[in-house]
């Protein structure tokens, strides 16, 4: 299958070449974020105060993972639910925010914000849980330690699965899947 | 009297959680083959080799196919001639729970209160269903239940005139509309009668059925096979990146109930349909 490589810090020209339904390979850098830390992290940005890492052209990777084994770097660490961060995700993606990488549906504010500041919305594979653990090669806890399984981690990663579901055009693989395979 | 003490059930109980947890099922692994082979759309097909590949390494490496290791779920089955002596039934499960999720490197996910939210640390509270049956054993089935999936459940108070049509249609329109959230393809539990409370454990409870183990009442096999169709032509596909398989399964439970109503409950299992059995 055809895949395109990305590595953050992105740009708008480059998210403007990616479609729904294109496969991708992430490398490098990318943190992870749940409910718990996006909200923090929005209620810094409504403050004006100043944020714990910089999202500009970054990748946020929704999930909560096990804890790692000995001699290991990370636990199991497949994508969780988006539709719980909708709520925050416009304003981070205002933030500057390019990649956000999750499984299900998002709201429309989400797919109308990803369009305005030029995001995109992937998904990995729900459950893929312990082969998604093998492409992170380094993590460490850079905010929010207090949050357990939901603290802000900075992860190295090397070639990272993941597929466009909505792109910075509106267009939703979601929709678009469900309408080519559907049998009225 | 046959006397269990506690100390066998905590033990068996933490076994059990890790072994759930690592080692996905046959009946499961089976489904994913065969669901491969049937699949026609290209990304459905990778999402089915990705799966494979992650239920090969969890066992290899003694790892959680899932991160999440979900809520403990249990259901026993109390032979009325077991004494259980030692301490209390309740707190020896927790123990094992406690127990398992931390010597297994499973991911503690419950919160002590439902607002205030805070980690127990322990996957505590684990949920205990407790049936009395005859005999002198006990059988333990743990069922560990994911977030996503248990999200996206739903029960319905149908009246008598809704039917069989409108149980079908009750399901399938709410799976239609959990689309690609409880991480398809999904197991579908439906528990049908009883009352409001009884349809749901019914559902959670028809998942632990060994995978498409059709229903014993040739009329609720039918239902289960016709509600199954018609879920797969939804099109919603693995993850929902579109594709012929969207459910595995549907296991259907039933129980008398009140003249007024139909009770259906619908609760979704992702993917990873765990669950293992002990009989002591």
């Amino acid at each position: 299958m055809a895949e395109k490589r990305i590595s953050a810090p992105l740009t708008d020209e480059q998210i403007m070449e990616l479609r729904a339904g294109d496969n991708m390979l992430i490398s490098g850098v990318i943190y992870t974020g749940r409910d718990a830390a996006h909200k923090r992290l929005v209620e810094l940005i409504e403050k004006g105060e100043k944020l714990p890492i910089d999202l500009k052209g970054q990748i946020i990777y929704y999930v909560g993972p096990a804890p790692a084994k000995p001699g290991k770097v990370i636990g199991s660490a497949g994508p969780t639910t988006s539709v719980r961060m909708d709520a925050y995700t416009p304003a981070v993606l205002k933030e500057g925010l390019k990649v956000c990488i999750g499984k299900g549906g998002r709201s429309k504010e989400v797919k109308e914000a990803l369009q305005k500041y030029k995001a995109v919305y992937v998904a990995a594979v729900g459950g893929a849980a312990a082969l998604i653990a093998k492409k992170i090669k380094k993590a460490e806890v850079v905010a929010y330690e207090d949050l357990g399984p939901e603290a802000i981690r900075r992860l190295e990663v090397e070639d990272f699965p993941v597929t466009v579901i909505n792109d910075a055009y509106g267009n939703d693989l979601y929709e678009e899947g469900a309408k080519r395979y559907r049998i009225e | 009297m046959r006397e269990i003490h506690v100390r066998e059930i905590t033990e068996q109980v933490a076994q059990m959680c890790k072994e759930a947890n690592y080692f996905l099922g046959d009946d499961v692994l089976q489904a994913f083959r065969e669901a491969a082979a049937r699949e026609e759309s290209p990304v459905g097909k990778e999402v089915f080799a990705q799966l494979i590949t992650n239920a090969e390494i969890a066992r290899r490496e003694e790892v959680p196919m899932c991160q999440d290791t979900g809520t403990a779920v249990f259901f026993i089955e109390l032979g009325q001639d077991v004494h259980v002596v030692g301490g209390d039934l309740n707190e020896a499960i927790n123990e094992g729970v406690r127990r398992g999720y931390t010597e297994g490197y499973l991911r503690k996910s419950m919160v002590a209160d439902p607002l205030e939210r805070k980690n127990t640390g322990d996957n505590i509270p684990a949920i205990i269903h407790v049936e009395i049956v005859p005999g002198d054993k006990i059988k333990l089935t743990f069922a560990p239940k994911g977030g996503g999936s248990e999200n996206m459940s739903a029960l319905k108070m149908l009246k008598p005139s809704d039917g069989y049509e409108g149980v079908v249609n009750f399901v399938v329109e709410h799976c239609r509309k959990s689309g690609a959230n409880p991480c398809p393809p999904i197991v579908v539990g439906v528990g049908i009668g009883g009352n409001f409370e009884t349809c749901a454990y019914l559902a959670k409870k028809a998942l632990t059925r060994p995978l498409g183990k059709p229903h014993e009442n040739p009329r609720y096999a039918e239902m289960e096979r016709e509600i199954l169709e018609k879920i797969n032509k939804l099109g919603i596909g693995p993850q929902g990146f579109g594709g012929r398989v969207t459910a595995l399964a549907v296991h259907i439970e039933v129980m008398g109930c009140h003249i007024t109503g139909i009770p259906t409950a619908v609760n979704i299992n992702c993917h990873a349909c765990r669950h293992v059995e002990r009989i002591i």
